[in-house]
């Protein structure tokens, strides 16, 4: 028997591998990539105590939680096109006209 | 048996999410996060949670990767350059302080959640994952926010379609 905490460190692993990505990648699709890898992480969390406390919220929350990463995934990837037609590349550094 | 499949799958996602860092092609990138979606899918059907496994699997390797490879096939996207001079110390920084979080976070599930180690309730020990069950829930409980998924939804289509307009 798997005690919860494996699947607490293994999502807590995925999440900090994120959070690195995020911060350390500059393609702007990778950095995506990232979020949505630490979604799952979340997603892996809840399914995780949902199973252990014997409760169903836990998996119809990984649903909505799904559904708001498709929709995130479409408008992102819409934003990603629109930035690389204004400035074609992907570099993120590149998107700083809102930097001082 | 049970552990030793965990540890194979563990490993397999965390394996997939080292190597998105790892490559430096986007390409890549995507191939290795759909490595790790569908490790977890596999952890996810042994937590006997099939409907997620199977969502896992139509929505995030079979939607989501999908439309991400699609942008980067369609940008042509490049291998990424390397970091200017400036700036190759986050690299240097950014890994220990990464490293320091997941200890952090991992104690803190140590310490909080020790005992709860065995305490699965007998009664959903089987029944959970049971999609009809979740169906159930989804559609008596949990109606209202069903209902604004599908509003949030048709905002993202029309969000998607106004960003991919000619002139913005």
């Amino acid at each position: 028997m798997i005690s919860l905490t494996y699947y607490l460190i293994l999502s807590a692993v995925l999440f900090t591998i994120g959070v690195f990505g995020f911060l350390v990648k500059r393609n702007i699709i990778t950095i995506f990539m990232c979020v949505e890898l630490m979604l799952n992480a979340v997603n892996l969390t809840f399914v995780a105590f949902a199973r252990f406390y014997g409760d169903l919220a836990g998996q119809v929350f990984v649903f909505f939680v799904m559904a708001v990463a498709a929709a995130e995934a479409a408008v992102g990837l819409g934003i990603i096109v629109a930035l690389f037609r204004n400035r074609q590349t992907l570099d993120i550094d590149s998107a700083r006209s809102m930097h001082w | 048996m049970e552990t030793l499949i965990f540890i194979i799958l563990g490993t397999i996602a965390a394996g997939g999410a080292v190597s998105i860092l790892v490559q430096r092609h986007p390409i890549y990138s995507a191939l290795s996060l759909i490595l790790t979606f569908i490790a977890l899918a596999g952890i996810y059907i042994q937590m006997h949670a099939e409907f997620i496994a199977v969502m896992q699997i139509v929505i995030y390797t079979g939607a989501i990767m999908v439309l991400f490879v699609f942008v980067i096939m369609l940008l042509n996207a490049r291998e990424e350059p390397a970091p200017r001079q400036a700036l190759r110390f986050i690299n240097y920084l950014g890994l220990p302080l990464s490293i320091l979080l997941a200890v952090q976070v991992s104690f803190v599930v140590f310490r909080a959640f020790a005992g709860y180690g065995i305490s699965l309730s007998p009664s959903l020990a089987n029944s959970t994952g049971n999609t009809a069950a979740i169906g159930k829930e989804l559609y008596t409980r949990y109606l209202l926010p069903f209902e604004v998924t599908s509003i949030l939804l048709l905002v993202a289509i029309i969000g998607a379609i106004v960003m991919a307009k000619k002139e913005l």
